[in-house]
């Protein structure tokens, strides 16, 4: 029975207050529909449907000032009661590729300064630029994510912004020990001269945020979007909704307005955007897979224990019978 | 080239002395033919005679394969011959050259790993050869040298002599002959007699040795170990030179220590690596197994399988490729140089990518832990404490372990008899003088004893003629007298003052059974045999000539002269080669006895005499120096002068000696029998003696109804083959034909159905074998096989040793090519040792050169049944075992990889870190598995031992068959799938850890590999039935060496990475509950087929117990029936002298 009420256990963390079979039903429900309020909310906004709002800014460049803005109104059921994790998902985006994957510098990303000024052969093509070592070089860095999204709560046509925080989204040991900026005296600034910013990026390395503790290479951003994703389509946490007291939730259910400003092009690629909202419980966020095996393979050896016991029951039967007659 | 030989019993290594080196031969002639020229001390023997003083091979001995200088690159060269290593030198360079996912380090390592360890083996063997090389090279020889003894490493003269030494004098025991033990490399049967020249006996001193003058001519070496024909030709100042033939009685092999004799002087013929004993090193080949064919096809269809991987998944890069935005998007563009290359050249290198992503399917490590299993299995065979034999003080012996497993498939047995199943300690039991039955009485049992001798008389010949008859026995002999203060020989007899030695124990059993009877031998001084008498008076007769005992003629003669002058001849041996030499009137009376004896299991010998007149004499004594003299076709002048000698004899009686079975040998048959096995006997001895020791030791039960073909049923006439296809065809017909076809499915279980058995003997065999002209009779061999395949036990009786051979090697090209193994113990049974798959030794008395050349040698017959039945089985059950672990466990490994490509845009990214490729197989998965290897006993070796059926279950190498690997091949692609699409889908998730925060591709092969490793490790705990402090040290020790390991590695920064992709990502995973959860149910649902087949298992095997519990309790009460006691009684126990 140990398996069986695993997956009780799981689903209900999932979704309290439904009954096991809602639960198993929920999953086969699509995502956007948004009925469990800790089922993820999705919403995408690649713009390829010309209805979409964010459809003018599909043929966006990366250069484009000033960067085309979108903006997506949506409707939350349900109420989110604890924090809120902002993810940005993006599709058909191969962050594995081997090419890719290897096209990165951790030297440099360590605060290496020679490695600053001379980085890897792996960066290729974006190890320099005009003769200049590129900072941070490599594929990765040049392909990071860059569009801006807010969040506003809409009440009564007002627009509450919903204060979301940049920090604490990367690995603590990425943050204070895998990422270092340069050593030296001065400030951002001095530490990276003599390098260039990647080719694709408005701006340099070192005006990524205006807090010290965020700029340079331990940008918080930066540091998320250097840990390569598993499979193509994935999703990074980009921002978190702190609960702010135990009266209101995080996320009231209501109108909300997504703003977007559209900088990161994806349709060449065939690729797919998406904002996620997300909560999370102790054994991280919401994951139907794991609730279902359990529930299906504790049914499997519940059900070969029942015939087994039957067999061995009968089985044990005809072991005394068989010794009447000796 | 005379050399000294002192005698030291204390040392085995006989110390050599010679002088001024000069060996000689024949120019320009083709090497093993024709003779060689020895000059004796390097003195021409005249002006004219001018020799080349050819260059020839130093005495060093070098068994050793490596010098410190050329280890290693001809080890490596050595080891890259073979193809998995070579296989992995080529991916390992395709790294380094091309470009490629992973790091030349993780095929580097390993194969670094690999090599280094068999380099590290072989090195520690060939150090041993060396030093067992210097042990001989650097020991001291005396060289007379100018008259004097001059003492000198044997390894730095220029032709050393530590190679055959040819008897020219002996000295203080100088009777002109001295017995040689068998020592050091030396492995002729226990000891030897050996003989000086006659003319040079005289030559006890440096001084007159090195005055001699003489040459040797000999033949080229030959690795016939009994076999030497030379010629010493002497010359003596103004005199005729004087030409005296050698024989193998004058020719002292390498390594021979003295025994009676302090010291004797010699010329080396042979030296170096030409002695006879190199020679024979050289010829043994190597043994494979069949495991390791098995081995080839299953790494064929991996290759296959690697191959077709890479195929694909090149072919579906391109065709994703083909899409632009697929190809280069703009977040990740290609280098200059990826562009500028050629597309072919381009698809190539993607092609060798993948071959080296993928390359892990093939278990680089397999090799070396197959090698260091059966390596370190092998010691259980020498350790094993219940085939250690108190008598001789020793235990099983390994002399290759390369063939383990092959214990465990063994379909056919060929056993000696003599020796082997029977002791060989001969007892006389009893003899008949002109018919009437001497028997002896020693027991107190026969109350009233008689006043005349210890003798009960059934009846009673002349006086005259019973005391020839025991005068013959005492004569005709090649004993040797051995003083008793110095025990040392075989046959000790406390009361005695002294013991008599011979190659032959039947001799000796002879000349005690006459010692019964009142006459005792009292040895032989300056050709004069001593003999005591009944009435205590002293004989001595001068010993003429002694033709010897060979298997061809089956007897042997002495030519005695009386102190009368008489001259008489007495010959002994079998009946079959006696009676046609003997007056046919005569006959009769003893062949009653004969055969009686023979029914009852004893050896039988005939003896008669004749008396030479002095004429006849002297044509014979000049014949046989004549052949002696022979260089060429000396064996066959011999023998033709012995035929012509031996004939119109008069026969005197006949003796009986009785060969003990050992014990346990018709347990062990039975045992043998009931694993499916069959057991052939091939013997020398006649077919009564034969057959009914093979009913006593249960190889024919009552119920088994015998064929024969022999030359009783076969004939004498000129129809024999006419007869003998009739037989043949009879047989076949009742075998084969009548018998139903629905059988098949019981190929082994024969024990339902009449059993038959069938007896041959050797001229038979030879008219089956190699029939005349006719060539209808040619299929003769094949019905006979057939006939011989259908039979639960085959005889033969009356072999010669290589027709030994020559049957061993037609059971083993039969078809489906069965596994054969071969035992005996005496230097008849080596021809026969070497020619089957598995060649075991009898570390018997007649010698050591079975377990020389054997794979395995043993004490005693019995221990047979341990080795096949337990041993035997568990090596197979482990290595095949091993073997297919090893390619699912590699599977599983791989297939997630290959998975993993369809998500990466075919972009060869490797799914595991480097360390964990490379530290998969040689750290993680390694050890456990090479312990079970090595431990498991998956039934207790007690049940194994008893229950011979339990053999059955894995013949036909059925571990190792397409189905069981198919079996495992889908067990590790279920698994392989189960690891990677359970991870993926777990991926799907937004975050796993509570924090919110993801995980990257890193985190993804790090699940994935955890779930690997614990998966393949507690698949093994589950398949471990016997566990030891070490099976639980290495299982959970790797199992938290991973763990340990994996925290180390993503603790620390490395300085020499390049990228620190591991950095704190196993911690972090095991931070996150989700995953937790993920891994254990993956675990458990890659183990649950495992788990629940193990269940029903069990059941199944409950359930039958339960149905063998109530049949067993009727065969129970059948096998409790005293097995039907076959004709000998006597030969079981000691009381036997009592009937």
């Amino acid at each position: 029975m140990g398996f069986w009420s695993w997956g009780v256990v799981t689903l209900q963390n999932e979704c309290p207050g439904n009954t096991l079979a809602y639960s198993s039903i929920s999953f086969f429900y699509s995502p956007t529909v948004n009925d469990c309020p800790f089922f993820p909310l999705q919403i995408d906004y690649t713009g390829t449907e010309p209805s979409s709002p964010c459809n003018k800014c599909l043929n966006v460049s990366w250069d484009s000032s000033p960067p085309c803005t979108c903006t997506i109104n949506f409707t939350l059921e349900h109420s989110f009661e604890s924090n809120v994790f902002m993810y940005y998902g993006l599709s058909n985006f191969y962050q594995n590729h081997r090419r890719y994957v290897k096209s990165r510098d951790d030297s440099q990303l360590n605060g290496d300064n020679a490695s600053l000024l001379n980085p890897s052969k792996e960066c290729e093509p974006y190890r320099t630029n005009e003769d200049k070592p590129i900072a941070p070089c490599g594929a990765i860095a040049n392909s990071m994510f860059n569009d801006t999204l807010e969040l506003y709560r809409i009440d009564n046509d007002t627009r509450t912004p919903i204060t979301l925080i940049k920090k604490g989204i990367a690995w603590w040991t990425d943050k204070n020990v895998k990422f270092r900026n340069p050593t030296g005296d001065g400030n951002l600034t001095a530490l990276f001269q003599g390098t260039t910013k990647p080719v694709n990026w408005p701006k340099p390395v070192y005006m990524l945020d205006s807090e010290p503790d965020n700029n340079g290479f331990i940008n918080e951003d930066f540091i998320v979007w250097m840990r390569t994703a598993a499979l193509p389509t994935f999703r990074k946490l980009y921002r978190l909704i702190e609960r702010k007291n135990n009266l209101q939730p995080t996320l009231q259910a209501g109108k909300y307005s997504l703003d977007i400003a559209y900088n990161y092009p994806v349709h060449s690629f065939d690729g797919r955007k998406r904002m996620i909202l997300s909560t999370i419980s102790w054994m991280g966020g919401k994951n139907p897979f794991l609730g279902i095996a359990y529930i299906t393979v504790g049914s499997i050896c519940f059900f070969l224990g029942v015939v087994l016991l039957i067999i061995h029951h009968k089985y044990g039967n005809r072991n005394t019978s068989a010794d009447i007659p000796n | 080239m005379v050399f000294k030989v002192p005698s030291n019993p204390n040392h085995s290594v006989s110390s050599f002395l010679f002088r001024r080196c000069a060996v000689a031969a024949c120019a320009g002639e083709e090497k093993r033919v024709g003779t060689r020229t020895v000059v004796v001390g390097h003195r021409p023997v005249s002006e004219t005679d001018a020799y080349v003083a050819q260059k020839f091979c130093d005495n060093r001995i070098v068994s050793s394969k490596y010098t410190l200088w050329n280890f290693l690159p001809k080890n490596l060269f050595e080891q890259f011959r073979r193809i998995a290593n070579f296989y992995f030198l080529i991916i390992f360079l395709v790294q380094v050259i091309v470009d490629t996912p992973t790091s030349p380090v993780t095929s580097g390592l390993p194969l670094f790993f690999v090599i280094t360890v068999t380099a590290i083996k072989q090195g520690y063997e060939d150090w041993l050869r060396h030093r067992a090389d210097n042990e001989v090279n650097k020991s001291n020889v005396f060289i007379v040298e100018n008259a004097k003894q001059v003492q000198k490493e044997s390894e730095k003269i220029k032709v050393t002599v530590n190679g055959e030494v040819r008897l020219l004098s002996l000295k203080l025991v100088g009777r002109g002959r001295c017995v040689v033990r068998a020592g050091g490399g030396m492995s002729c049967p226990g000891e030897l007699t050996h003989y000086a020249v006659r003319d040079t006996t005289v030559l006890c001193t440096d001084e007159a040795i090195d005055a001699l003058t003489a040459t040797i001519e000999c033949e080229q070496p030959q690795p016939d170990l009994y076999k030497f024909v030379g010629r010493i030709i002497i010359y003596r100042s103004n005199q005729e030179p004087v030409a005296r033939s050698l024989g193998p009685e004058n020719l002292l092999l390498k390594g021979a220590t003295l025994k009676n004799t302090k010291k004797i002087y010699g010329v080396a013929v042979y030296t170096g690596m030409e002695t006879k004993m190199a020679l024979n090193y050289q010829g043994k080949s190597q043994k494979r197994s069949a495991v390791e064919k098995s081995i080839n096809a299953f790494l064929i269809v991996y290759l296959c399988i690697l191959l077709s991987k890479a195929t694909v998944c090149t072919t579906l890069k391109y065709v994703w490729q083909s899409n632009p935005f697929n190809d280069e998007p703009w977040y990740n563009e290609k280098t200059k140089k990826e562009r500028e290359t050629f597309k072919v050249l381009r698809m190539f290198t993607d092609f060798l990518s993948f071959m080296v992503l993928f390359n892990f399917i093939i278990p680089v490590s397999m090799y070396v832990t197959v090698e260091m299993q059966k390596f370190l299995g092998s010691f259980f065979i020498s350790w094993d404490k219940e085939m250690y034999d108190e008598e001789i003080k020793e235990g099983a012996l390994v002399n290759t372990s390369d063939l383990n497993e092959e214990l465990g498939q063994v379909e056919y047995v060929f056993t000696d008899k003599t020796g082997t199943l029977t002791e060989n300690s001969m007892e006389f039991i009893e003899c008949c003088i002109d018919g009437h039955k001497y028997k002896d009485c020693i027991s107190e049992v026969d109350g009233f004893s008689q006043t005349d001798g210890p003798l009960k008389y059934y009846g009673k010949a002349e006086k005259s003629r019973e005391e020839l008859f025991l005068r013959a026995l005492c004569l005709c002999h090649t004993v040797q007298i051995k003083e008793a203060d110095q025990v040392d020989g075989l046959i000790g007899h406390p009361e005695h003052r002294y013991t008599y030695i011979s190659s032959s124990p039947d001799e000796i059993a002879l000349v005690k059974g006459a010692e019964k009877y009142g006459f005792t031998f009292l040895g032989l001084e300056n050709n004069f045999m001593k003999i005591r008498n009944q009435k205590n008076e002293m004989e001595t007769y001068q010993l003429l000539h002694v033709l010897n005992f060979d298997p061809v003629r089956r007897r042997m003669s002495v030519i005695v002269r009386t102190t009368t002058g008489k001259l008489l001849l007495f010959c002994k041996g079998a009946d079959s080669s006696i009676f046609p030499r003997v007056q046919q009137e005569e006959i009769q009376q003893t062949k009653v006895h004969v055969d009686r004896n023979a029914m009852d299991g004893y050896r039988t010998l005939c003896v008669a005499f004749k008396e030479l007149t002095q004429k006849e004499y002297d044509k014979i004594d000049r014949q046989l120096n004549e052949a002696k003299m022979a260089l060429q076709d000396r064996e066959e002048k011999m023998a033709k002068v012995f035929e012509d000698t031996e004939a119109d004899m008069h026969l005197i009686g006949a003796t009986a000696v009785e060969d003990r079975l050992q014990e346990q040998s018709a347990e062990t048959i039975e045992a043998l029998h009931a694993a499916g096995m069959k057991v052939w006997v091939l013997t020398g001895d006649k077919m009564e003696t034969a057959k009914s020791t093979c009913y006593a030791c249960r190889l024919f039960q009552t119920s088994t109804e015998l064929l024969e073909l022999t030359a009783k049923t076969v004939g004498e006439s000129e129809r024999k083959e006419d007869r003998l296809h009739e037989l043949l065809m009879e047989y076949h017909k009742k075998l084969i034909q009548d018998v139903p076809k629905n059988r098949g499915g019981l190929k082994r279980s024969w024990t339902l159905s009449q059993e038959y058995g069938l007896i041959i003997d050797g001229s038979t065999l030879s008219l089956i074998l190699n029939p005349s002209q006719d060539s209808s009779s040619s299929n003769y061999k094949n019905i006979f096989l057939q006939i011989c395949l259908k039979c639960t036990a085959v005889l033969c009786c009356r072999m010669a040793p290589l027709q030994k051979a020559q049957i061993v090697r037609m059971v083993k090209n039969t078809k489906g090519s069965p596994i054969t193994l071969s035992i005996g113990d005496g230097a008849n049974d080596v021809s026969m040792i070497l020619e089957a798959h598995v060649g075991i030794g009898i570390k018997g008395k007649e010698g050591r050169q079975a377990s020389r050349n054997s794979d395995y040698a043993v004490p005693k017959f019995k221990h047979l049944r341990k080795l096949l039945l337990a041993h035997g089985h568990l090596y197979y059950v482990r290595i095949a075992h091993l073997v297919q672990y090893f390619f699912y466990k590699n599977l599983c490994f791989i297939l997630p990889q290959f998975l993993y490509q369809f998500f990466c845009g075919f972009s060869q990214q490797p799914l595991y870190d480097a360390a964990y490729l490379t530290m998969y197989n040689i750290c993680f998965t390694s050890l456990p598995i090479l312990a079970y290897s090595l431990l498991e006993q998956h039934i207790n070796i007690d049940t194994l031992t008893a229950d011979p059926q339990l053999y059955m279950k894995v013949s036909d190498n059925a571990m190792l068959q397409w189905k069981p690997f198919l079996y495992w091949t889908f067990l590790g692609a279920f698994e392989g799938l189960v690891f990677f699409f359970g991870v993926y889908f777990l991926f799907q998730n937004s975050s796993l850890e509570d924090n919110g925060k993801v995980f990257g591709n890193w985190t993804f092969g790090t699940i994935v590999f955890t779930v690997l490793v614990f998966t393949v490790t507690l698949k093994l705990a589950l398949d471990t039935r016997f566990w030891t402090w070490m099976n639980h040290f290495v299982i959970w020790g790797s199992l938290a060496f991973y763990v340990f390991f994996s925290f180390f590695w993503g603790g620390v920064i490395w300085p020499f990475l390049k990228q620190q992709r591991m950095y704190f990502v196993f911690a972090h995973m095991l931070t996150s509950v989700s995953t937790w959860l993920a891994i254990i149910l993956l675990i458990f649902i890659s183990l649950f087929p495992e788990i629940l087949l193990i269940v029903l298992k069990n059941i199944k095997e409950k359930s039958h117990q339960v149905r063998n519990k109530i049949i067993r309790k009727v065969p129970d009460s059948l096998s409790a029936r005293p097995s039907v006691r076959p004709l000998l009684l006597r030969t079981f126990s000691d009381e036997s002298n009592v009937l």
